[in-house]
């Protein structure tokens, strides 16, 4: 029952991110990497957008019972993000282009729709 | 890409130097400000994020440090908004760099990038003044600014403005703030001639004065009648009367007026309230009344040690509060004015009522007080309570205004004789004593066992006795006087 629920939340996430890198793909963004890992956590999805690399954090939900998905993404969360993306960054070998952290909330509707709001410069990190 | 910006914070009534630092560089989107700030430092983040995107700038996407140099210094304050959201525009080269020229920035911003005042506006226009660089900040200061000699102010409404080119000084206003109210008027005090004269011989010589009676008998409504009968302002003592009011966060206008600044705190304050400190420091009462009157209502029943504390400043003019990370010093050169029952009960002395207290219970009442700050005060008056008749039936008495003008022409006197600091004669030469007053000093002094300092307090009041009546020397007549105001309520 357990295994049933979270197996159910998993796929909620992946079909949200699917959904999530055809909209930035449709946008004319270049997606270089999904869910990119560490032992601490992962980043949804790298997408190139011009000469910016996109941090995109992607939160999908069925209903708004805990709030809209985006404030899913707390400030422990964002300090999270940034240790993630100073990692990616060091292991891409990358440095001196302009970085950027997205959010990308999901609200599914029904089981072929889904409200999609994208945060562009969602967070920037303090001291 | 890197920029810096003028501004400073505030440290006692200065405003010390600071240079704001930032440094837009790519990588992670970040936004630190590093270098000692407090908390409301460190929530300019949040208002300049807002400000600048709603003026219609670019916040940048990139890593963005801004440092506040020196960085030993504690910073506290909203100041900071306004040169950190410079300075990241003109690192972004959203601005150009001429727009500001040398000039120093202090000011609030609001979330729609409108500039806002902060506490100590005086303090950091004196500052750029002395470093004769124009200062930019909130319009609503800048009529404020025309007390301040030489300074070129620039005031900006919104960060928004900046995009049209650059700061214009403001227009001459030179239009000083009227006085604001009436300050109360001796004419409605009924009677009470002694209690008058010393009011009188208070205000010529910046006596310190204590005034004890029977609840009801007017007390208070002398002592709020003392800054009236003060001269007023002269422009150096309204320059640092605002000061300390500007770095409180009141409002300085009635300072600027040139009136006297009268404080009357509860006698609940506390020993931070009435001498100054906090985190970040305040100035306290004692501080508010620079150049005015400190009036202590129910003097017994202030916390003893907000008492004592009074001492510094009654001696020195100044309060100096020491702290982990360095001491402030704020000017408190103020007179004194208290008033209290003379026991517990109130009614001791009177012609009428019965007083019930014990002389244990008057002594400890007294002893509240402590015999070093009693010494400091050197005219002490008897208010007694009137017959009702006599205040019914009394017309007006004798206005401020003319008594006013008698303590300037005795202070004007005394601008004119030899100065009493001068070291190389005698205090009694000094002050002028003949021989009959200098006998009656020595004499009333050794009844009483007066200290050497209330000796010296007592012909000082002698002295300003003397002024008052327009007299080179200080007569026997002028000695008694003086010598009744310090023994009268010795022991009541």
């Amino acid at each position: 029952m357990a295994t049933d629920r979270s197996d159910a939340r998993v796929e909620l996430g992946k079909r949200g991110e699917e959904a999530a890198a055809a909209y930035l793909e449709r946008l004319g963004y270049q997606i270089v990497d999904r869910n990119w890992r560490t032992k601490v956590g992962e980043i949804d999805i790298v997408a190139l957008d011009g000469e910016t690399l996109v941090l995109c954090e992607v939160k999908t939900r069925r209903s708004r019972r805990t709030g809209t998905p985006e404030d899913a993404v707390s400030a422990t969360k964002q300090r999270r993000i940034a240790r993630l993306a100073e990692a990616y960054l060091t292991s891409a070998g990358i440095s001196g282009c302009p970085v950027r952290f997205d959010v990308i909330g999901l609200l599914v509707l029904a089981e072929d729709r889904a409200l999609l709001r994208h945060h562009r410069a969602a967070f920037v990190l303090g001291d | 890409m890197q920029a810096t910006v003028d501004t400073a914070t505030l440290h006692g009534v200065e405003a010390l130097p600071v240079e704001v630092q930032a440094d837009v560089a790519p990588g992670l989107p970040v936004f630190s400000i590093v270098g000692l700030g407090d908390a409301a430092v460190h929530e300019a983040r949040d208002r300049v994020r807002s400000a600048l995107r709603s003026s219609g700038f670019d916040f940048p996407n990139a890593r963005v440090v801004i440092n506040l140099a020196p960085a030993p210094l504690r910073k506290h304050g909203t100041g900071f908004d306004l040169p950190i959201a410079l300075a990241i525009l003109l690192a972004t080269r959203q601005v150009a760099t001429r727009a500001l020229g040398a000039a120093a920035v202090v000011g609030e911003l609001g979330l729609d990038g409108s500039v806002r005042a902060v506490p100590g506006m005086l303090a950091h226009a004196v500052s750029a003044a002395r470093m004769s660089v124009p200062l930019v900040g909130p319009p609503e200061a800048a009529s404020l600014m025309a007390v301040v000699t030489g300074l070129d102010y620039r005031p900006l409404g919104h960060v928004g403005d900046l995009r049209n080119g650059a700061l214009h000084p403001a227009p001459g206003t030179d239009a000083r703030p009227p006085a604001v109210g009436l300050e109360p008027d001796l004419a409605d005090v009924v009677a009470q001639h002694a209690a008058r004269r010393a009011l009188e011989v208070a205000a010529a010589g910046g006596h310190n004065i204590l005034l004890v009676g029977p609840p009801g008998s007017g007390k208070t409504m002398l002592a709020r009648r003392l800054p009236g009968v003060l001269p007023p302002l002269d422009p150096l003592e309204v320059l640092e009367a605002a000061l300390v009011h500007s770095v409180a966060g009141l409002d300085e206008r009635s300072v600027l007026a040139g009136v006297r600044p009268f404080r009357a705190p509860h006698h609940s304050c506390s020993l931070a309230g009435l001498v100054g400190g906090g985190s970040p420091p305040r100035p306290g009462e004692a501080s508010l009344s620079h150049h005015g009157v400190l009036f202590l209502d129910e003097f017994p029943e202030f916390a003893p040690s907000a008492l004592q504390a009074l001492r510094q400043p009654l001696e020195d003019g100044c309060v100096t509060l020491v702290r982990a990370d360095g001491r402030v010093r704020y000017p408190a050169r103020f007179a004194l004015a208290t008033a209290m029952n003379p026991c517990p009960c109130g009614f001791l002395g009177d012609a009428e009522k019965q007083c019930l207290c014990t002389p244990d219970m008057v002594r400890r009442y007294m002893g509240r007080i402590g015999g070093p700050l009693m010494d400091r005060i050197d005219i002490r008056v008897r208010v007694d309570r009137l017959p009702s008749g006599r205040i019914l039936d009394s017309g007006p008495s004798e206005s401020s205004a003319v008594v006013r003008e008698r303590v300037r022409a005795a202070r004007e006197f005394a601008a004119h004789r030899p100065a009493p600091e001068d070291q190389s004669v005698s205090l009694s030469a000094a002050f002028m004593l003949r021989p009959a007053a200098r006998e009656t000093i020595v004499s009333l002094a050794n009844l009483g066992a007066l200290s050497g300092r209330a000796v010296t307090r007592m012909v000082r009041v002698a002295r300003t006795i003397a002024d008052l009546a327009g007299s080179e020397f200080v007569e026997e007549e002028h000695a008694f006087e003086a010598a009744t105001y310090r023994l009268a309520e010795e022991t009541p």
